[in-house]
């Protein structure tokens, strides 16, 4: 039967493209040819996290690994909690990139050999598009400029016929790879986000505003000469320097001062989209987009613009299984398929290049 | 304008007496344009302000501002040192976020090529050749030699786009009333090109740079004036003509076309 026709569609969704695998069901309703008639209701979504150690990252075998050996457990879980039989699910959905190769590669194994078992029709998501839409649908931003702020992705977007369009992004490293490798630095822990515990640590800083590099070009911005300078700074302040005070400066004092100077080039190349492109309402997604100080701040510019913004918490920021059921989904009903001799999956796969057939 | 006022508050500097009271012109993701006066009443000047950004740390906002404000006030004096046609700065408060300049006459150059293209009947686009685009291709020249004369001082404008630059209509002794028809029309292209709004321009001499601000041009050209966008070899002949190191510029434009990347949605 047209699966557009049919009133309730379900999909199941696999995720991983870094350090966390995740599974999540979602099901939706209404006609899709009428977007406002439809609804999305999240079933299920189960995450497990590579963690490393503090000071390490999450290198690509070992990540991979993880994935294969939790893959059962966490699909398991996710088909338990979601309730759902697996006769009444409709497609399975995977991600196709952009990410690691590694941890995409095992993912796209699974899902293959599920939509192989069940006999089931698979569905390949660009993982960008997937934060956008599962964005849209939790908070209701129906036409906004997305900021994707992650540990692999920092980019600018606005939606235009048919594309979601980049109109900036950063030149060198993401904000979070520069956030996740400061974190190294310092030796913060990993668990359960090293972008988590460096907004905690920066909660306590705050008494000066290290001076460190401020990198906007246009609608582009670089993080790596902040890196490097943080790292500096680190290792002058182990060796008992001193701030622009003349007092001796803390882990806490550099996690602040690197957090106000990154958000505020990402809330300015935001501002600069938005008198762009007209548009009042800000979105952002990606794992950096649960910070609350980035949040905060995006909030008062976005107010001194008169408009809103839109952001979600760490279930659907940080990567998870059911933004690419989601995304997926919606072009499952416009009659995308993707076929399994060509379920492959890639590490660079811009946000532009996807068709959005289910937007006007 | 009265309520665009009220929106905003006006930096300080506008807030002592004056006898001609000024008024915002644009407001940007930026700053803001007023239109005021200079030392005399019959003065008139643009004064570009950066009001403060809530979001930012205070410390790096004043920083930032400083160092904005600075930076485009140079970039603005060294152009009009060595000629290139730029509006004069006349005063600047970097700490307070702003800086006055010689107010430019005449309308963008964006509006009078869509005045100019919007005024030819729609059944004459498929044959260009009988229509005299001689004021326009013209237009293109002044355009190609102001750019040409810039990337010769040593500064790349970093937003290059028909609505960031101006056409001064020239003061002429002999003006003829009557004009009628395409003399007329052909007047309504007259005057000098003056490039504006330096907020994210840079000093640099290299090729890359430059050819990046020329494929924005080309780029902002075709989607402003896709009916205009054969001539924009017009643009880079007459920058070649004006700026000597323009051959190596040219070479990187083409490796410039063929990343195109991200830029392609840009206008």
């Amino acid at each position: 039967m047209d699966i557009a026709k049919k009133k309730r569609r379900i999909a199941l969704g696999c995720e991983g493209s870094a350090n966390k695998l995740g599974i999540g069901v979602i099901l939706h309703t209404g006609d899709p040819t009428r977007p406002e008639t439809c609804t999305s209701t999240v079933l299920s979504n189960v995450r497990h996290t590579f963690v490393s150690p503090p000071g390490t990252g999450f290198l690509p075998k070992d990540t991979a690994h993880h994935h294969r050996a939790f893959f059962v457990r966490v699909a398991k879980q996710a088909l338990a909690d979601a309730g759902v039989a697996i006769a009444d699910i409709d497609c399975i959905c995977y991600t196709r990139g952009p990410g690691m190769g590694a941890p995409l590669t095992s993912v796209a194994v699974a899902a293959r050999t599920l939509a192989l078992l069940w006999g089931k029709e698979l569905v390949g998501v660009n993982h960008c598009v997937g934060h956008i839409e599962m964005g849209r649908a939790i908070t209701g931003a129906d036409h906004p400029v997305v900021l994707y702020v992650s540990g692999g992705n920092t980019q600018v977007i606005a939606y235009a016929e048919q594309r979601y369009r980049i109109f900036g992004e950063t030149l060198d490293i993401a904000v979070g790879n520069c956030l996740d490798r400061f974190a190294r630095t310092l030796e913060i822990s990993n668990d359960p986000a090293p972008g988590y515990n460096i907004e905690q640590l920066a909660k306590q800083g705050g008494r000066v505003l290290l001076d460190l590099p401020y990198a906007v070009k246009g609608m582009d911005c670089s993080f790596s000469g902040i890196l490097t300078r943080a790292e500096e700074l680190a290792a002058q302040m182990k060796g008992g320097g001193k701030g622009p005070d003349g007092e001796p400066f803390t882990g806490a004092d550099l996690c602040f001062s690197l957090q106000e100077t990154v958000f505020a080039m990402l809330v300015e190349i935001t501002e600069r989209a938005m008198a762009h492109v007209g548009s009042s309402q800000v979105l952002i997604v990606g794992g950096v987009g649960c910070n609350e100080r980035l949040q905060e701040m995006m909030g008062a510019m976005a107010a001194d613009r008169g408009g809103s913004v839109y952001a979600t918490d760490e279930r659907f920021c940080i990567d998870n299984g059911i933004m690419i059921a989601h995304a997926g989904l919606l072009a499952y009903e416009t009659g995308f398929r993707t076929p399994i001799e060509e379920s492959t999956c890639t590490q660079r796969f811009r946000t532009d290049e996807v068709l959005v057939k289910w937007r006007k | 304008m009265a309520a665009a006022d009220a929106q905003f508050p006006p930096p300080k500097v506008l807030t002592y007496p004056a006898s001609a009271p000024p008024s915002l012109v644009t407001q940007g993701a930026e700053g803001r344009l007023y239109k005021t006066t200079h030392l005399l009443p019959d003065r008139p000047c643009a004064l570009k302000y950066r009001p403060p950004k809530p979001y930012r740390h205070p410390v790096l906002d004043a920083r930032l501002t400083k160092a904005r404000i600075s930076s485009e006030a140079k970039v603005l004096e060294k152009c009009w040192r060595e000629g290139v046609p730029v509006p004069a700065v006349y005063a600047m408060d970097p700490a307070a976020g702003w800086m006055m300049m010689e107010w430019i006459d005449g309308i963008p150059v964006r509006a009078a090529i869509n005045e100019w293209l919007g005024e030819r009947p729609a059944e004459l686009e498929e044959r260009p050749v009988e229509v005299d685009d001689t004021p326009l291709v013209d237009l293109m020249k002044r355009i190609g030699t102001a750019v040409g004369a810039l990337h010769r001082t040593g500064v790349v404008h970093g937003d290059l786009t028909t609505s960031n630059m101006m056409l001064r209509p020239r003061e002429s002794g002999g003006q003829a009333n009557g004009c009628n028809g395409d003399d007329g029309k052909a007047k309504a292209l007259e005057g000098d090109v003056v490039l504006i709004d330096f907020g994210l321009a840079t000093q640099s001499m290299s090729d890359e740079d430059r050819a990046v601000d020329l494929y924005v041009l080309e780029r902002a050209f075709a989607s402003t004036h896709p009916r205009a966008e054969r001539l924009f070899g017009t643009v880079l002949g007459s920058y070649k003509d004006t700026f000597k190191k323009a051959a190596s510029v040219l070479v990187k434009l083409e490796d410039v076309r063929m990343r195109g990347r991200k830029r392609s949605m840009l206008g």
